[in-house]
């Protein structure tokens, strides 16, 4: 069974239509990578699967495990493995990071019907985690995303996922905003979390990252739906001639 | 104040007068005392019970709120006293020198009068009978004011403590007053004097918890040059509460108070402040936790009566269910008070659509080279953060709880001592894991 599959999704925001009967469907231990000009409906295709209720979904059906998650609150969808890396992620004053962290794991696991951490194990894992991704300790010193950077802050989404280990993850633009060796570290500790067992959505508008990255299929998005799809030979294609035949196909 | 309006007294009003008539010879104190407490009770009925056409009183009609007025508490006997031992656990971890009253009686033998150099501790009953010299010299007089919630404290003060912390003293240990409720409504008219002389350190918390009983009270503090002086008040209730501190401030000194109210029926706590010495600071804070129908006003009068002294007003209200919270500040700068420094800052959280906030900041600002500056938001918690919350696995309960915590905290960091800090927020959070 796929982990993942959409079908014919329609979703509108305020009475505006951004998603167009979109299909699409993730095998289990598959990386796909999601590329389409600004405004094709990427970012929401990720909150929609992560489960923001702004979003008025009128068609169609999301299965994870071949079971609709449409009325699952987003702390159900992440308990079941869904984690969203966002491309904008909030600041969070007066919330420290580790408080948080400790938070969201031990929440999931209690919804899956697991064990709490305990405080040292839990220590030592964000310790190690975060080392590995060049997270410092100063940065899990302060209030979730509280004057992080831009690159800081997608660094902390990475690191969030390194530690809830999610089955499905959405990463939204993940290398923008990354500096050059930024973006290899955290190419690293995503590529460290490739298994049979988990799968990724890679949304990116550049070829570079899909070179630390490599997916097994590419897909295109274009005004609500995919488009095209084929193997990581059409992110390069797409990068020397860009999008003009798909959202002319698409129109 | 109208006299045909006043013709008409509500059967509140009509009780209180009748209370004080029965009780005027019984009532601690006579000769000067006997005296203020008829001036006070004069004002009082002229102006009535409150109401909502007194500017100050606006958002909290207590001529409309209180339906009828309690009689008059009773000394508490065995029962009532043994009930009121494990009263304010709030601040029970913080080795505190504990002083107990019930239903505004203080009760020496379930108090800690240990003694230590420099603090003298007396019952304010004890201290109005024999005309205490202390009283005297402040009892009424410390901020006069013509709000006839006062007034009425003060022509039925029945009780409450007297403290004088002398020159240069640094008390050893917080005080911590303690106000406990018997099981029978009443009325309790408590009033307390704290004098911190020059010079001086004291740590100051109060208490409440109480029924249905209505609870009128006052303290009035005198705050000496180059005193440091710290105030909590933590109060809850199922009935009335009406407080008013009514502080001065010599020079040089410092001062910091800090209000918590939370699962507080109807409660007002007005405070009226005089810097009355060049080069002081102090700080009023206090998070109110509201729900169901519950009303809490915070009501304050800044007066910068002399210059180089800075205050900072930081209240933060979360408001779930009908609750309705009031703030109304009012920051006077007087003519001579140059260089005066003041922020005020009111934030209200609003849980729910039928919650109501009314935030009234006011500033009279009568000298020229003054920063005083205002500010106040009211909200509901942002979706986007508690999507991000939710989107990690944390559930809806307590991603609100992490940001209703997060906002208060903010406001409960300021308090520099780490036991009441901990002590505070320890209660904010028991009330959010309360929440339905
Ligand atoms: N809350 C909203 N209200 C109104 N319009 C919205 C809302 N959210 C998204 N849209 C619109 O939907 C369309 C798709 O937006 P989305 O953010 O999903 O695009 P994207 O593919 O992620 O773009 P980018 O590559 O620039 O990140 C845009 O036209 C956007 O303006
Ligand atoms: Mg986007």
């Amino acid at each position: 069974m796929s982990l993942l599959e959409i079908k014919n999704l329609h979703v509108e925001v305020e009475d505006k239509k951004i998603l167009n009967g979109l299909n699409l469907t993730i095998e289990k231990g598959q990386v796909a990578a999601i590329m389409g000009p600004n405004g094709s409906g990427k970012s929401t295709l990720s909150y929609v699967l992560a489960g923001k209720d702004a979003y008025n979904i009128t068609e169609g059906d999301i299965l994870l495990d071949g079971e609709s998650i449409l009325e699952l609150a987003p702390d159900e969808r992440a308990a079941k493995g869904v984690f969203l890396a966002f491309q904008y992620p909030v600041e969070v004053p007066g919330v420290a990071t580790m408080t948080f962290l400790r938070t969201a794991l031990n929440a999931q696991r209690k919804l899956r019907g697991e064990g709490e951490y305990s405080t040292p194990d839990f220590i030592k894992l964000v310790r190690e985690t975060s080392a590995k991704l060049g997270v410092s300790q100063e940065h899990l010193r302060r209030a979730v995303n509280v004057g992080f950077s831009g690159g800081e802050k997608k660094r902390n989404e990475i690191l969030q996922m390194a530690i809830l280990q999610p089955r499905l993850a959405i990463l939204d633009e993940t290398d923008s905003g990354l500096d050059i060796d930024a973006l290899k570290t955290v190419s690293e500790g995503v590529n460290r979390l490739r298994s049979p067992e988990r799968s990724m959505i890679v949304i990116t508008h550049y070829q570079r990252l899909l070179n630390y990255i490599v997916p097994d299929v590419v897909h295109v998005m274009s005004k609500g739906r995919v488009v095209k799809s084929g193997g990581k030979e059409l992110a390069l294609e797409l990068e020397a001639k860009g999008y003009a035949q798909y959202t002319d196909e698409a129109a | 104040m109208n006299a045909e309006v006043r013709a008409i007294k509500t059967s509140a009003e009509q009780a209180l007068t009748s209370a004080y008539e029965a009780a005027r010879a019984s009532l601690p104190g006579k000769g000067a005392v006997a005296a203020l407490r008829e001036e006070a009770f004069k004002r009082f009925d002229a102006k009535g019970l409150p109401h909502r056409r007194v500017e100050e009183w606006k958002y909290t009609d207590l001529r409309a709120l209180m339906r009828d007025a309690l009689p008059l508490a009773v000394p508490p006997d065995a029962a009532a006293k043994a009930k009121a031992k494990d009263a304010g656990k709030i601040f029970a971890a913080l080795n505190c020198r504990r002083l107990l009253f019930v239903d505004g009686a203080f009760v020496p033998e379930a108090s800690d009068l240990t003694p230590e150099p420099g603090l003298t501790i007396g019952s304010m009953a004890d201290a109005l009978a024999k005309n205490d010299a202390l009283v005297a010299a402040h009892v009424g007089k410390v901020f006069e004011t013509g709000d006839s919630a006062v007034a009425l404290n003060t022509s039925l003060m029945s009780d409450g403590a007297v403290i004088h912390v002398a020159a240069g003293t640094v008390l050893e240990r917080p005080i911590h007053l303690v106000f406990a409720s018997s099981e029978t409504p009443s009325a309790a008219f408590i009033r307390s004097l704290i004098v911190v002389e020059k010079d001086a350190q004291a740590i100051i918390a109060e208490s409440h918890e109480s029924n249905v009983s209505q609870i009128n009270c006052a303290l009035e503090m005198v705050i000496g040059d180059g005193a440091q002086v710290d105030y909590y008040k933590a109060t809850q209730t199922r009935g009335l509460h009406v407080a008013s501190l009514l502080l001065t401030v010599g020079a040089k000194a410092a001062f910091n108070t800090f209000a918590l109210n939370s699962d507080a029926s109807l409660v007002r706590n007005q405070s009226f402040v005089r810097f009355a010495g060049e080069g002081s600071n102090g700080g009023l804070r206090g998070v109110n936790l509201l729900r169901g129908k519950e009303h809490v006003d915070t009501t304050m009068l800044i007066e910068h009566a002399a210059g180089h002294c800075a205050s900072r007003e930081q209240f933060k209200s979360v408001l779930d269910g009908q609750s309705h919270n009031v703030f109304q500040g009012k920051i006077v700068v007087k003519p001579h008070a140059q260089k005066t420094d003041t922020k005020m800052m009111t934030r209200a959280l609003l849980l729910s659509d039928e919650a109501e906030a009314d935030n009234k900041p006011e500033l009279e600002i009568f000298a020229d080279d003054v920063v005083c500056g205002h500010g106040a938001t009211a909200g509901a918690l942002d979706p986007n953060l508690k999507f991000y919350l939710m989107s990690r696995g944390i559930d809806d309960k307590q991603a609100e709880a992490l940001l209703i915590q997060a906002f208060i905290g903010e406001t409960v960091e300021e308090i520099s001592h780490e036991g009441f800090r901990e002590a505070i927020m320890r209660a904010a959070l028991e009330w959010l894991e309360t929440r339905g």
